[in-house]
């Protein structure tokens, strides 16, 4: 028995034990006795270059592929003899291509598991409907479509919907956002977070891009040439404590720049110093403001408490721009933007400050620069804990000091 | 008296022999299908089996008509049994090669998402697979019907049912003043049979064809 097994954890949702794959005709085994455990809820990515066996080991979970030893635990049941159309059914798949039915509508397509279940008629329309309205088409308009005539992004939308469609407890994804163009990838990322902040599936998602797996993973495991695991652990730690000089490189340049997409703004507190003065105000009280102000700029605020714009201190009294709503504010960014967003937005619009809002698109405050700098220093919660890189449960992004992460929202 | 009085006064002889042409054609293509399908399922995915079958039914195809309906006679005796069997062998070609052609070009990112859902293998035979390659085999089915309505006029040769018999009517008979009249009866109808089957197969492929995987 290995260590994995020794420290399991009592709520890993899937856990390998001492797995290997070997094809005959090959001197080194895909997969070599590796052992793994996947905590119940959380987004675990497999990341790495390819051949280095993390789809091969992606689909040993689900038995696409038929382990040569070892054996795999889902939710406490030994599934590696059990019939493997009856184990699939009940894990949800998807994958880069989306192997979407073409013959088949999209409400058929999504419908092939839960018949499969032999789920009545009225259930399984009725499922479509809410799953295509989860992943953001319209059912009227798309329930009967196929899939050649949908774009890409909507295959993929209809392909996770399809995976999702009996509502498995464990989701396996190859690379389902990879052949798409990088607006609609975003898009698609921020909703798949969105959802699976709703939905809390176990999720085994296999990408050979870091930065994906950096924003998408509760935990990265770092595959190197092999079948061999570099790093398990959460994305914090794997960016600022690499395991070995592989895992560094294949980390690449920026893994502070990195770093910064992990911190939603929400979890960062922001100054409420800054000098502002409400759109109501008259040209007098907002001269007032401006001479009063130890910055060169106050924030106007309309009615609502939400920014609008600018007003310099470097006005002249009789100056038109004085009144309004001042300067057009070049942006402002909401609890789902990052520390990433934000320092691009300061980078943009040559500013050392960025103001930033809550959800409800009220003024918060400011973030500036210098506080960047500091929280990527001491705001990792993760950094120094290197020990714990072992398979067992560690803090997870959720369980940072702060609110609740809401992840992001489309944009 | 031109071909059209001539024709004007055979035609119960001319329709009766088309319709025994039909279903003697129909008779090679059904058997063809019911050997030839099956066939090409169980081997499509295993390389020899696939390539003895393709290679005995391409060896079928090149056997002069002539012949094979010839040498049928001693062990099937004359009339329509040489006619059909001589058919069913030439037929199995075209229905073998699109039948492994379509099941071969299905996606296999399609048939692993159905794998990953839990669809057994005769699942995705039956709900993915043959649907997929349905177009190529209804087109294997058109190719085998043509080819099989010019060929069937030879079974007229064992003493067996169709136009071909008008054909050899008028051949054994050349030099008389209706001998060509009568090829001609032969051949018109023949050629009229091929449009129409063509156009039945067409209208067939669109009504059993998914709307998905229509081109327009």
């Amino acid at each position: 028995m290995t260590d994995a097994s020794a420290t399991a954890a009592p709520d890993a949702m899937i856990r390998l034990e001492n797995l290997t794959k070997a094809y005959p005709g090959q001197a080194e085994p895909a997969i070599g006795g590796l052992s793994l455990e996947i905590p119940r809820g959380e987004i675990v990515v497999f990341v790495g270059p390819s051949g280095c066996g993390k789809t091969t080991l992606m689909k040993l979970i689900n038995r696409l592929i038929e382990p040569t030893s070892g054996r795999i635990v889902i939710d406490g049941q030994d599934v590696t003899e059990m019939n493997p159309d009856e184990l699939r059914r009940g894990i949800g798949y998807a994958i880069q291509q989306t192997g979407l039915f073409p013959h088949r509508t999209v409400a058929q397509n999504i419908a092939t598991v839960p018949r499969l279940l032999g789920w009545s008629a009225e259930k399984v329309s009725a499922r479509v409907d809410e799953l295509l309205t989860m992943v953001g088409l319209a059912p009227d308009t798309y329930r009967d479509r196929y899939p050649r005539q949908l774009s890409g992004g909507q295959q993929q939308r209809v392909g996770v919907a399809r995976a999702l469609a009996a509502d498995p407890e464990v989701m396996l994804m190859d690379e389902p956002f990879g052949a798409i163009d990088p607006i609609t990838r975003e898009a698609l990322q921020n909703e798949f977070l969105r959802i699976q902040r709703d939905i809390r599936k176990t999720i085994v998602f296999v990408t050979h891009d870091i930065d994906e797996a950096v924003k998408l993973g509760d935990r990265i495991a770092v595959f190197g040439p092999g079948g061999r695991i570099a790093q398990y652990d959460t994305p914090e730690a794997v960016l600022s404590d690499p395991a070995d000089d592989y895992v560094a490189e294949f980390i690449g340049s920026g893994a502070y720049v990195k770093r910064l997409t992990l911190t939603p703004l929400s979890r960062v507190a922001a100054a409420t110093d800054w000098p502002t003065v409400p759109s109501s105000a008259d040209r007098e009280e907002r001269v007032a403001a401006l001479r009063s102000a130890d910055r060169d700029f106050v924030l106007v605020l309309d009615g609502d408490r939400r920014p609008v714009g600018w007003l310099g201190r470097d006005l002249a009294p009789d100056d038109d721009r004085l009144t309004g709503n001042g300067l057009p504010l070049l942006s402002s960014l909401g609890p789902d933007d990052t520390l990433f967003d934000a320092l691009n937005a300061m980078l943009a619009s040559n500013a050392d400050v960025v103001v930033v809002t809550g959800e409800d698109g009220r003024y918060r405050g400011t973030l500036g620069m210098a506080a960047i700098q500091e929280l990527i220093h001491t705001a990792s919660p993760a950094a120094g804990a290197g020990p714990e890189r072992a398979a067992g449960p560690a803090p997870g992004r959720s369980d940072s000091p702060g609110t609740d992460s809401p992840g992001k929202e489309v944009r | 008296m031109n071909f059209f009085d001539h024709l004007a006064g055979n035609y119960a002889e001319v329709l009766a022999l088309t319709g025994e042409h039909v279903v003697l054609v129909l008779q090679g293509l059904v058997l063809a299908s019911l050997i030839g399908i099956p066939l090409a399922v169980l081997t499509y995915r295993a390389e020899l089996p696939r390539s003895v079958v393709l290679a005995v039914a391409g060896v079928f195809l090149t056997i002069p008509s002539y012949a094979l309906f010839g040498l049928l006679i001693a062990p099937l005796g004359l009339g329509t049994a040489p006619a059909v069997t001589a058919l069913t062998m030439y037929a199995l070609l075209p229905v073998v090669r699109n039948t492994v052609v379509g099941l071969r070009g299905v996606d296999p990112a399609v048939i692993e998402s159905a794998r990953g859902m839990g669809l057994s293998r005769r699942q995705i035979l039956r709900q993915i697979e043959l649907p997929l390659a349905w177009p190529v085999i209804i087109t294997g089915l058109r190719v085998a019907t043509q080819l099989l309505l010019g060929i069937a006029a030879i079974s007229a040769a064992v003493n067996g049912p169709g136009l071909g018999n008008l054909i050899f009517q008028g051949l054994s008979s050349a030099g008389t003043p209706f001998a060509v009249y009568l090829a001609l009866e032969g051949i018109l109808g023949i050629v009229v049979l091929a449009v129409l089957a063509d156009l039945a197969f067409a209208a067939l492929n669109r009504v059993s064809t998914s709307r998905g995987l229509r081109v327009d």
